[in-house]
């Protein structure tokens, strides 16, 4: 599988991601954020950080980028999009994904490994993991509390767009494990078409034991099947 | 023309910043406080002659990226 990763100023996962990427088998390219051409690719990651420095509001900068109009083509015509932490927060700017990341609800920076339950595995891009498996991933940021209007939330629910929920360490989805103050504990969902998966945890942080744990890979795996 | 403009979290989106500020004040002995919305405030210069044609540029970026329309209301005004 071929897979391009945008670079923009302030992205700061797009090197761990490409690790992962080229880990797990995808022949991956880089892309600037002033290119106006996408690679030819299967998947195209908008990769975390703090694009733009988060200037005006996270995501938001990189959201009318030149590269985005080719990432919104491209995500039209079906090929799949992946967006960690900031690329999700870039990808509920550019209306590729509906909803918006408020600041978390501590006002804090939350940097630490969290429970995640996988609450829909019939997707592209979770597909190796069980459904109500729980997993431990890293999650690093400062505008992480997932929020909606009813439409959308009704919609997420019934249609099971919703790929990772926070959860305790016996998967239990309560208020003490939401770590920002996410709508019903949301960290990722996907778009109506499951080509898009917006998600705030850091599966490319956990891909080897010497530094993690292997959490993330089956999310790779997932996109290769 | 110069316009500003201020964009702040619509009403019932929760302001963690402003509740802050409230509280901080609140402990300064600043009494008789209701509420405090945070926001964001821009000057904007333009090169234009015509009012409604420069208040309907200002409009534009405000929806295409001032303000995220989901979360946050913007007001427009004339300052020059």
């Amino acid at each position: 599988m071929k897979s391009s990763v945008i670079v923009f100023p302030g992205s700061n996962c797009d090197r761990d991601i490409a690790v992962a990427l080229e880990k797990m088998q995808f022949k991956n390219q880089m892309v600037w954020h002033k290119e106006t051409k996408l690679p030819k690719s299967d998947l195209i990651v908008v990769p975390g950080g703090f694009s733009y420095g988060d200037y005006l509001r996270s995501g938001a900068i990189a959201g009318k980028s030149l590269i985005i109009n080719e990432v919104i083509k491209a995500a039209n015509e079906g090929c799949l999009i992946l967006g960690i932490c900031n690329g999700f927060q870039i990808l509920t700017e550019t209306g590729l994904l509906k909803g918006v990341l408020l600041r978390n609800k501590n006002l804090r920076f939350i940097n630490k490994d969290v429970n995640l339950k996988v609450s829909c595995n019939n997707s592209k891009f979770t597909n190796k993991y069980k459904k109500d498996q729980i997993l431990k991933i890293n999650i690093a940021h400062n505008e992480g509390n997932f929020f909606t209007n009813k439409d959308h939330l009704k919609e997420l629910n019934d249609e099971d767009l919703i790929a990772f929920k926070y959860c305790n360490e016996n998967g239990e989805v309560d208020t003490e494990s939401n770590p920002n103050g996410s709508i019903e504990n949301i960290a990722g969902i996907f778009n109506s078409k499951k080509n898009i998966l917006g998600m705030m945890p850091h599966p490319e942080r956990m891909i080897d034991e010497l530094i993690s744990n292997k959490d993330g890979i089956n999310l790779f795996s997932s996109l290769q099947n | 023309m110069k316009f500003s403009v201020t964009v702040t979290l619509k009403k019932d989106v929760l302001d963690p910043q402003g509740k802050v500020v409230k509280n901080t004040l609140q402990n300064l002995g600043m009494s008789n406080l209701k509420t405090i919305r945070q926001g964001k405030y821009f000057e904007i210069e333009l090169d234009e002659t015509d009012l409604s044609h420069a208040k309907k540029k200002v409009d534009d970026m405000c929806k295409k990226l001032l303000a995220n329309l989901i979360i946050e209301d913007y007001k427009v005004n004339k300052i020059e």
